[in-house]
């Protein structure tokens, strides 16, 4: 029961196929395994259209893998998976409800009474910062304000798993290091298994304690490497100039750089390259 | 932050001054917006006088010929006649009462039904197909002739009628319910459904709101159907109404009191409309202001 309760997440050996309207089958990710320890923070990087998106979705139960089988805390994924919360890229907060409503979805979800809900979406909205903004509109925040909503709501039910498919892509570079920040503060106080989609080798660095680098698509892992340098990190801005962070950094952005050449190079390219491929 | 507070800081004596410039813009532009509403309202009058007013003289100079098209001081004393003096199927109220009280049953069902099958088969991709050419016939079939077979099933009392503004209401509601369940953002539907909404929560929270923009949308047309729904059938056979009276000053050729009986049906419907109006305002309260409204708001 213990073991149910933890948020291991394991992949293995997941190949995800799609049927593309011309009828043809495109496989989006291939033979994909790797781990999650609970509480462990793990990034993902990898060209666009690599299968990021993909993976995630069947970790949260939201897709089904094509063959392998992915495991959360010991039991095979089939239908949504207890205990995940999601953030993503978009704002997926409802644009009819206030912040406070939005933020009480998560309890209400699980059976709480509004009162109850209510009482405790107003200590999220605290701990993110945003009292006093509980009966604004989303449209009514800005973009950064918009992402402390989202991560309230996320938060709110205690999830074992927090999953993050790129978070903080379109926020400016000051409100994205802020927002780092924030989740890493919020991340060390209930140590959710993270699984942390990005683009951003920097990001990536700088918040996980593991980065999965993944091949052009079909998606692949083509290495995983540890991240050992100290918690707390303090801030990600900082932390980007110490010598281990850079050493690291290079070393994974060797192995990256030639997935995204390839990826670039085939949208670049024209058919004739994804002809070859498939 | 020093250099910032210096920089601004501004002497009372210049303050002031930019004050009363700040002002004096004000001002101009809001003589200009008067100057514009003004214009604007001199342009509605003109353009009614002018068409009332040449449809008079055309009448009065037998351009037209009033017997046929009527003319605007025949549809006001027919109008005056129609509330004083009442009709041979009792008076102008009852018949107004009798017509919206068909079109707003119908009107009602219809939405009604309307919303619930739209956002059952806009969420089950499996009964959409089973049901999706069915619903293709039957929206390709004039329905105004169901009228005609309502009648003869059920009689002429107000039922018929009823039945008809429903079932023109239902396939706009319909359609719009169904479009907006399509159109729900998928990213909100998946983070509902991690967060561990049940299919009745999502539908809740979620997805009959999202689609409530869609719906609000098809009601303010679908008003104007329902009334077009009773007015069709009271035609097609009635013992009171606002069709009833159209009907009759038809036989009678008057076709001042068919105006008439026009413009109160117009009235009504703007009168509904602006109900709906206030409805959607308040159930989209959430939306931003237009930019015209923001605008305004300066
Ligand atoms: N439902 C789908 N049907 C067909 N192809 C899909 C579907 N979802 C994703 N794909 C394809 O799978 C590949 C991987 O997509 P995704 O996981 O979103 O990539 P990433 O998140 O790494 O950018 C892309 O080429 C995408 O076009
Ligand atoms: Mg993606």
């Amino acid at each position: 029961m213990a073991d149910a309760n933890n948020g291991r997440i394991e992949i293995e050996g997941v190949t995800k196929r799609f049927l593309t309207p011309s009828g043809d089958v495109f496989t989006a990710i291939k033979d994909v395994s790797f781990t999650v320890e609970p509480g462990q923070f793990c990034a993902v990087v990898g060209p666009t259209g690599c299968g990021k998106s993909t993976t995630l979705g069947m970790v949260s139960g939201l897709d089904k893998p094509s063959e392998g089988t992915v495991k959360v805390g010991g039991k095979v994924v089939d239908g949504i998976t207890d205990g995940v919360s999601f953030m993503f890229q978009a704002d997926a907060l409802l644009p009819w409800k206030t912040v406070l409503a939005n933020v009480a979805l998560g309890p209400i979800f699980k059976g709480a009474s509004k009162a109850e809900a209510q009482a405790r979406a107003r200590d999220w909205l605290r701990r993110v910062g945003l009292a006093g903004f509980e009966d604004r509109y989303p449209h009514q925040l800005s973009g950064g304000m918009r992402k402390r909503v989202a991560m309230a709501a996320a938060l709110i039910n205690e999830p074992k798993i927090l999953m993050m498919d790129e978070p903080f892509g379109a926020l400016d570079v000051q409100t994205k290091a802020i927002m780092s920040n924030e989740l890493l503060g919020l991340w060390e106080q209930s140590r959710p298994a993270v699984l942390f989609i990005t683009h951003d080798l920097d990001e990536a660095v700088a918040l996980a304690d593991k980065v999965v680098v993944m091949t052009s698509s079909p998606g692949t892992v083509k290495a995983v490497y540890d991240i050992d340098l100290p918690r707390p990190r303090g801030s990600v801005q900082e932390i980007r100039f110490e010598p281990r962070f850079l050493e690291l950094q290079h070393q994974i952005w060797d192995t990256l750089r030639e997935e995204v050449e390839r990826a670039y190079a085939r949208t670049a390219g024209g058919p004739t390259e994804e002809g070859k491929a498939a | 932050m020093s250099t910032a507070s210096t920089s601004t800081t501004t002497t009372p004596v210049d303050a002031a001054a930019a004050g009363r410039e700040q002002s004096a813009v004000a001002q101009a532009a809001k003589r200009a917006v008067l100057r514009r509403r003004a214009a604007i309202w001199a342009g509605r009058i003109g353009f009614a006088v002018l068409v009332l007013g040449g449809w008079e003289v055309g009448a009065r100079t037998n351009v037209i010929d009033p017997f046929f098209f009527g003319q605007p001081s025949g549809v006001w004393s027919a109008l005056v006649n129609l509330f004083q003096n009442g009709t041979e199927f009792g008076s102008v109220y009852e018949n107004i009462w009798v017509t919206m009280q068909e079109a707003l049953f119908g009107f009602g069902i219809g939405a009604v039904a309307g919303v619930i099958v739209g956002v059952t088969l806009g969420q089950s991709r499996f009964l959409a197909d089973v049901f999706g050419p069915y619903i293709k016939i039957v929206n390709a079939i004039p329905r105004i002739v169901l009228g005609s077979i309502f009648i003869v099933a059920f009689g002429i009392g107000t039922l018929p009628k009823i039945l008809l503004a429903a079932v023109l209401v239902f396939f706009i509601v319909f359609f719009n319910a169904f479009q907006g369940v399509r159109e729900v953002d998928r990213n909100i539907l998946a983070n509902a459904k991690v967060l561990g909404a049940s299919r009745l929560q999502v539908t809740k929270h979620v997805i009959v709101p999202s689609a409530l923009t869609w719906i609000i949308a098809s009601l303010h047309s679908a008003f104007g159907f329902a009334i077009v729904g009773a007015l069709v059938g009271e035609v097609l056979g009635a013992q009171q109404g606002l069709g009833l009276i159209i009907k009759n000053a038809q036989n009678n050729f008057d076709p001042n009191t068919v105006f008439a009986a026009m413009l109160i049906i117009s009235v009504l419907v703007l009168v509904a409309e602006w109900v709906i109006e206030k409805l959607e305002h308040y159930l989209l309260s959430w939306r931003p202001a237009a930019p015209s409204e923001a605008s305004n708001a300066i």
